[in-house]
């Protein structure tokens, strides 16, 4: 390619697969948007490159993310000798698969041979609830990986400002004199009203460095229940996270219904996955960027961490510190919790525990329940 | 707006708030002329928004100057801005138009009074114009060409994007007992956002998008020279530095924005301060940062600063 003489397209050609290419690298181009480029680059004087650059970010772009991907792929395309961001090389992780639930008797046998079997499966379900994800066979995994979608997953409200018509309550008064002018100022019948509720927008900063491998996985499982239970483009729900040397924002990836191809996406889109820990960088790159902008503001944010922090531990109590004066409440889950002997040791969970309005297990199905409905009633 | 099968080969007509505007130099000039100092590449956004027609999006950090840009177009072009300030649980009566329930009244009680009129003409007086208040999309239609700001969009509900939406493509307004009003020339639309919440991209693919960035240094001094004339220049020089050098590097937990770089060489500059230093830096930190901690980490880091 790079031998042969260039190849002359037509304008119009080069600035369509160009906005094709921006779209492949993730940047959300549609037709309209696609049209308003060529519209813009005509007004614009299409052999500037300034100026073909800047009517891209205004029209093909919609965040401080965009305009990143959109000048990466604007380098590389109008420059002949560079070459298209290539995807990072993912290291091969076992896709996650449901498997057929072992039989675990044979056929035959009376109604009550498969009354014994059925109680004994539920009762093998139970146990599994209990077992730590962490140290469970790849068979029992995928029979717990489908229990996930047990978790009944509810979003705390709030009480908002605004008020609502009801039966009862405070007199409202605007509505009664408005319907009392609309019958030329005759009273008429009170309009009541009380305070509305919305839902409570919930965040979930998941760690997934090293030391939380053996959770990361059930972690996005919960998280992936949490996205799904609220409604697409909801102005409030549900934002996932996760923390390790760097912050990712994986909402998107995990909005699939589909538990494992959002766990797929999540996976590809997440770059620090088993790194180190740099856990106070990472929750003050979140709180800077996301939560004080209004992320956090009145919300419940979930901190699931070992507390393995290898960077600062003062930082790291001050940014939760920080996140609990503008998060409605912080929880923290430790999958080290419920164990056996564990005492708060680590160096990380002594300086935020101060800080954090509970402190919960997380290393089996049964804590994850436990979990889903502190968040229901915070 | 018209629908161009092939747009590269056909140039759009300009907007008709635009004409006078030639280029993105001519535009660039006129911002300057009002006062407000952007790059070009701003300028290039705006223009285009201009001559295509379009609302333009503006988001970015707080105090980067976002509202302060849509009064500068409305200045350069010389018309009239109309603002919509958005909140949570705004709705169509407080943006489009409400009747003037007691006037109506009033209004009946004189005819009764007078005891002149058939029911009829009594029932169509009553939505007539003269009742009618204009809530700011509609006064924005009704003056065009005029600068429409639609402030902190991010503020109101999902709802409100969708009759924004409504509003935006046609640039009409349906009033059930008087008729539609258009407005005669489309309205320059601002919407901006400080991103507390993703917009819809529906919203968003309506508009032209332009992220406003903290300027560098020396569009700063620029800003405050051209803002602030009375600070000194010397003076201007040394708090933006200052100013740069905290949003960088010493960890605020909420940097200052341009906003608050105006109100800090302003405060210096009335106290009578020549030159920084840490005594009066200390006395008038509140205009630059506005937390405890922010405050206490400004001055150790001012305290190196000045004795480096």
């Amino acid at each position: 390619m790079t031998t042969s003489a260039p190849v002359r397209h037509p304008g119009e050609e080069v600035l369509l697969g160009f906005t094709r290419a921006v779209r492949a690298a993730g940047v959300a181009v549609t037709m309209d948007r696609a049209q308003g480029y060529l519209e813009a680059v005509a007004l614009l004087d299409a052999g500037d490159p300034e100026g073909v650059r800047r009517a891209g970010h205004a029209t093909l772009c919609g965040g401080p993310a965009d305009l990143d991907r959109h000048d990466q792929v604007f380098d590389t395309w109008f420059d002949p000798r560079g070459e298209l961001p290539r995807s990072r090389p993912r290291e091969e992780r076992p896709a996650p698969r449901l498997t057929e639930v072992p039989e675990t008797d044979g056929d035959g046998g009376g109604d009550e041979m498969t009354d014994d079997v059925i109680r004994a499966r539920a009762s093998e379900a139970e146990v599994l609830r209990h077992r730590d994800v962490a140290t469970l066979e790849p068979s029992e995994k995928a029979r717990l990986e489908a229990m996930f979608a047990t978790l009944r997953c509810r979003v705390p409200r709030r009480r908002t400002a605004r008020h609502r018509a009801w039966h009862r309550g405070e007199v409202d008064a605007p509505a009664t004199l408005r319907a009392s002018l609309r019958r030329m100022g005759e009273p008429s019948e009170i309009s009541w009203r009380r305070r509305g509720t919305k839902p409570r927008r919930v965040v979930l900063l998941l760690d997934v460095s090293g030391s939380m491998s053996g959770y990361a996985d059930a972690l996005l499982r919960v998280a992936h229940r949490f996205v799904s239970a609220c409604p697409a483009g909801a102005s409030y729900g549900v934002e996932v996270f996760t923390v390790g040397t760097r912050l990712t924002r994986v909402t998107r990836a995990l909005a699939h219904a589909d538990p494992e191809r959002a766990l797929v996406a999540a996976g590809e889109s997440v770059p620090d996955w088993s790194g180190g820990t740099r856990l106070g960088e990472s929750l003050q790159a979140f709180t800077d960027r996301w939560g004080a902008a209004g992320l956090a503001r009145g919300a419940v944010v979930v901190i699931a961490s070992d507390g393995w922090e290898r960077g600062d531990v003062d930082l790291l109590a001050g940014q939760v510190a920080r996140l609990q004066r503008l998060a409605h409440r912080v929880v923290w889950v430790n999958p080290h919790r419920g164990k056996a002997g564990y005492e708060p040791v680590q160096r990380g969970v002594q300086a935020v525990l101060p800080h954090v309005d509970d402190f919960l297990a997380g290393h089996s199905l049964a804590t994850y329940a436990e979990l889903v409905e502190v968040v229901a009633r915070a | 707006m018209q629908v161009a099968p092939s747009p590269s080969s056909t140039v759009p007509t300009p907007s008709d708030a635009a004409r006078g505007v030639e280029s993105v130099e001519d535009l660039t000039a006129r911002l300057a002329a009002t006062g407000y100092v952007g790059d070009d590449s701003l300028a290039t956004t705006v223009w285009l928004a201009l001559r295509m027609g379009r609302p333009l999006l503006l988001e970015g950090e707080p105090g980067t100057g976002k509202t302060s840009l849509a009064e500068a177009i409305a200045t350069s072009l010389e018309l009239p801005i109309v603002r919509l300030q958005c909140y949570e649980g705004i709705d169509a009566t407080q943006a489009l138009y409400d009747w003037d329930f007691p006037r109506q009244i009033l209004h009946l009680r004189a005819l009764e009074a007078a005891g002149g009129a058939s029911a009829e003409e009594a029932e169509q007086g009553l939505y007539d114009e003269r009742f009618l208040l204009a809530r700011p999309v509609l006064a924005a239609l009704q003056q065009a060409p005029a600068v429409l700001l639609v402030d902190e969009v991010d503020r109101a509900d999902d709802e409100f994007e969708a009759f924004l939406l409504e509003v935006l493509s046609t640039y009409q307004v349906t009033i059930p007992e008087l008729g539609t009003v258009t407005a005669a020339v489309p309205p320059v639309v601002v919407l901006t956002s400080n991103r507390t919440r993703d917009l819809h991209d529906a919203l968003k693919r309506r508009c032209l998008y332009h992220w406003i960035d903290h300027p560098g240094l020396e569009r700063e001094v620029q800003i405050v020279r051209s803002r602030a004339p009375e600070v000194a220049e010397a003076l201007a020089r040394q708090v933006v530095v200052a100013v740069q050098r905290l949003r960088d590097g010493a960890g605020l937990l909420k940097p200052p924005g341009v906003a608050e770089t105006l109100d800090w060489a302003r405060a210096l500059q009335m106290l009578g301060t020549t030159d920084l230093d840490l005594e009066s830096a200390a006395r008038t930190v509140g205009a630059l940062v506005k937390y405890r901690e922010d405050a206490d980490r400004v001055r150790t880091a001012l305290d190196r600063m000045l004795a480096a």
